[in-house]
């Protein structure tokens, strides 16, 4: 008997498998399509026409000047819909800064969502209100906020999970690591959902990884890895809701990593044209998320033209709404800037607030 | 310090450049003439970086020279430091202020300290390219003047420029110094122009040096980088008032050219520092004790700052009033005592 026999090397004896298939997990197209729940299919389809009708939508508000910037999800809306879909109300979502849509698919209003681009404030909904996170820029930094909630959660003996997305980039910094660990460790009720959407802003993922898949890295922590087809949403959606039940019965973490393709550029003020070729681009609109979904659905019966049509004229009512909205000016008040620094105001900080005001009045009195 | 001021010359006579263009320049001409150079960071080959500071090098110089790496700042900066170690000479890109904090520890802990450590043995010369500042309508996280930060740690060099031709000196400068840089880009110049030829050595700044960018008899105004620009349109307009103000252009916050300073603040007996960082622990305050230590019995009124308020960096729509303008340095530059003089 060996040191190593007797106390370094405890194999695992968890049943679930930690290696990821090496094909991505797809539902619509194959046989078990057909067990799909008719209600959550078409449920899924009109929040995947929503989703990019307002991708589309809110880049079009950058060309007008009325968003400072738009990252967009088109193409990865499956993903973003799937992610709001496989939540429980009590659950929580953090979302990375692409994710607009995911946050706005689970209920929170669609201009709230849109502040932190158009630039009248960084978070513009009360993130208790539907359980979403602040979205905001730093990559990978919600993750470790993600383990540290749902800890918090487990601790007070509440029934909540919590879904943290990242992008494929994303997955290199510290951050990414630190909170995977911390999940396994503590065993904590997280699902932890890559995009993979083939770049970081210029960068391909072959410079960004040499892991066999992103799902592969779950494995060093001692926890599964899923792969996943993330332009299928009834695929998405079945591994998000596995994941969040076995995180929900005290089954700890999984990394699910889904591969998607992000169609626009990294946002508006990116020239995609520098770094990818246009066929690549093309040869992606075949596995659209929603052509992926009609298709299938066509097949049950489960969707005809005239479901179609009426579907887009939702969407269009939507984006009207938002487009009427997002042109009225935003309600701007500057003495704001010092209100939620603190609790209470620092000293120096009600001198300095007291001559912006001065300023304020003399510029209205000129 | 660095001696580094010819450039290989390509354009003869002066010709409209951006920032942009020169810090490009920089980068080009310090990677041909000094195989150890390498370039690293997020999107700065294929791309050549979201500010397209690096446009073109990865092409010129090949993948191994210009580089886009993982997506972890910690990571970029921790293999500089091995990179050092092993003799090279690394220039990273941050992609922007806020983005370069996860590589703090490593900035801190070991960049900052690994000569002093060593007793001289192991210095780093490893240049941090870090795009910062306001005014661009930035989004959270992408505006942050971070300067404090750097200043206040011992071991750092932290330069910026407010000028094209100093874009290109200090940066050539900045990558042939033994000791790390922090080289501060002010993002709203990137795109400032002036005549410029690189070429000219006598525009080359040296690490350490202020400069007088306009003279003037009745007040200083200290600045760096972007709030230049502002700090000369206050002087322009304060012609009206009757001022004639002085503007000292500090490109280079450690080590700090107190010689210039003091002799310029002796010269008009007043002065206000400007600066777009939140001025309670920043830069400005430095500056004023040190001018008051240093110039005390030729002060006519107490030195005065001009900062960002103390707030978290505001979102576009509310950043003018956050930023350091015209009025107020003029509104500063009134209550200097003047009715006692
Ligand atoms: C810590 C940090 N470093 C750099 C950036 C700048 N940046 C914004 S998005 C991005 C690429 C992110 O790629 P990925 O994680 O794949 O997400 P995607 O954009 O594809 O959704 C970069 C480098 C940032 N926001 N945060
Ligand atoms: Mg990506």
């Amino acid at each position: 008997m060996t040191v190593l026999d007797q106390h370094v090397w405890q194999p695992r004896t968890d049943p679930a498998p930690l290696l990821p298939d090496p094909e991505p997990y797809r539902l619509l197209g194959t046989p078990e399509a057909g067990a799909l729940d008719a209600g959550l299919l078409t449920t899924m389809y009109g929040q995947l026409v929503r989703g990019r009708r307002y991708n589309r939508q809110a880049t079009a508000l950058t060309k007008q000047g009325r968003l400072a910037v738009y990252p967009s999800s088109t193409g990865q809306e499956a993903c973003e819909v799937a992610a709001a879909l496989a939540l429980e109300p009590r659950d929580w979502l953090f979302p990375s800064y692409r994710d607009t849509l995911a946050a706005v698919a689970r209920g929170v209003d669609p201009v709230e969502a849109l502040t932190l681009l158009r630039g009248d404030w960084h978070t513009g909904y009360d993130p208790r209100e539907h359980r979403v996170a602040p979205l905001s820029t730093p990559l990978a930094t919600q993750l470790p906020h993600a383990v540290g909630l749902a800890h918090a959660a487990r601790l007070k003996g509440d029934d909540v999970v919590a879904l943290a997305m990242v992008g494929d980039g994303g997955t290199s910094e510290g951050d990414f690591h630190e909170a995977l660990n911390f999940a396994a460790v503590w065993r904590s009720p997280v699902v932890f959902l890559v995009q993979n959407n083939g770049f970081a802003i210029s960068v391909p993922l072959a410079k960004q990884t040499a892991a066999p898949s992103l799902a592969h890295k779950a494995v060093g922590y001692g926890i599964p890895g899923r792969l996943v087809d993330g332009n299928d949403i009834a695929a998405v959606h079945a591994v998000l809701t596995e994941a969040v039940a076995r995180a929900r019965e005290g089954g700890g973490p999984t990394l699910v990593e889904a591969i998607t393709y992000r169609m626009d550029a990294h946002t508006n003020a990116d020239d995609a044209t520098r770094y990818r070729e246009d066929a690549e681009v093309e040869a992606w609109r075949e596995h659209d998320p929603i052509a992926v979904l009609e298709r299938a659905m066509r097949e049950r019966d489960l969707l005809d033209d005239a479901m179609v049509r009426d579907t887009e004229q939702d969407a269009e009512r939507m984006a009207a709404a938002l487009r009427e909205r997002m042109n009225e000016d935003a309600v701007l008040d500057p003495m704001d800037l010092f209100a939620h620094v603190y609790a209470e105001p620092t000293p120096q900080l009600r001198e300095q607030a007291a001559m912006l005001r001065a300023e304020l009045e003399a510029e209205a009195q000129s | 310090m660095s001696t580094a001021t010819t450039a290989t010359p390509v354009a003869a006579g002066r010709k409209p450049a951006t920032m942009a263009q020169a810090l490009n320049r920089a980068l080009r001409d310090s990677l041909a003439e000094d195989p150890s150079v390498h370039l690293f960071g997020e999107d700065i080959g294929t791309l050549g970086g979201v500010f397209r500071i690096t446009d073109g090098l990865a092409k010129e110089f090949g993948d191994s020279r210009c580089t886009d790496t993982p997506l972890a700042e910690a990571g970029i900066l921790g293999t500089a430091v091995g990179m050092a170690m092993y003799g090279m000479r690394p220039v990273v890109e941050m992609q922007f202020d806020a983005f370069a904090y996860p590589a703090f520890e490593q900035l801190v802990s070991h960049v900052a300290k690994m000569r002093n450590r060593t007793r001289g043995a192991m210095p780093l010369p490893i240049t941090i390219r870090v795009p910062y500042g306001g005014g661009i309508g930035g989004v959270e996280h992408h505006s942050d003047a971070s300067e404090a930060y750097y200043t206040h740690t011992p071991g750092l060099h932290v330069v910026t420029p407010a000028t094209v031709a100093d874009a290109y000196g200090l940066l050539r400068a900045s990558i042939a110094s033994d000791d790390p840089v922090i080289f501060l880009e002010p993002k709203r110049l990137y795109w400032s122009k002036a005549d410029w030829s690189a070429d000219a050595p006598e525009e080359v700044a040296p690490i350490g040096r202020a400069v007088v960018r306009r003279t003037g008899r009745s007040a200083t105004l200290i600045t760096y980088g972007p709030s230049l620009p502002v700090c000369l349109e206050a002087a322009e307009a304060a012609v009206q008032e009757g001022w004639d103000l002085e503007v000292v252009d500090l490109r280079s916050l450690v080590p700090f050219d107190d010689e210039t300073v003091s002799a310029s603040v002796r010269r008009t007996g007043r002065a206000v520092v400007v600066h777009e960082a939140s001025g309670f622990g920043g830069v400005g305050a430095e500056i004023a004790a040190r001018v008051t230590e240093r110039c005390f019995h030729h002060l006519e009124a107490p030195v005065l700052r001009v900062a960002g308020f103390d707030i978290p960096y505001p979102p576009p729509m509310l950043e003018r009033h956050h930023l350091p303008g015209v009025d107020r340095i003029l509104d500063a530059v009134g209550r200097l005592q003047w009715e006692e003089a």
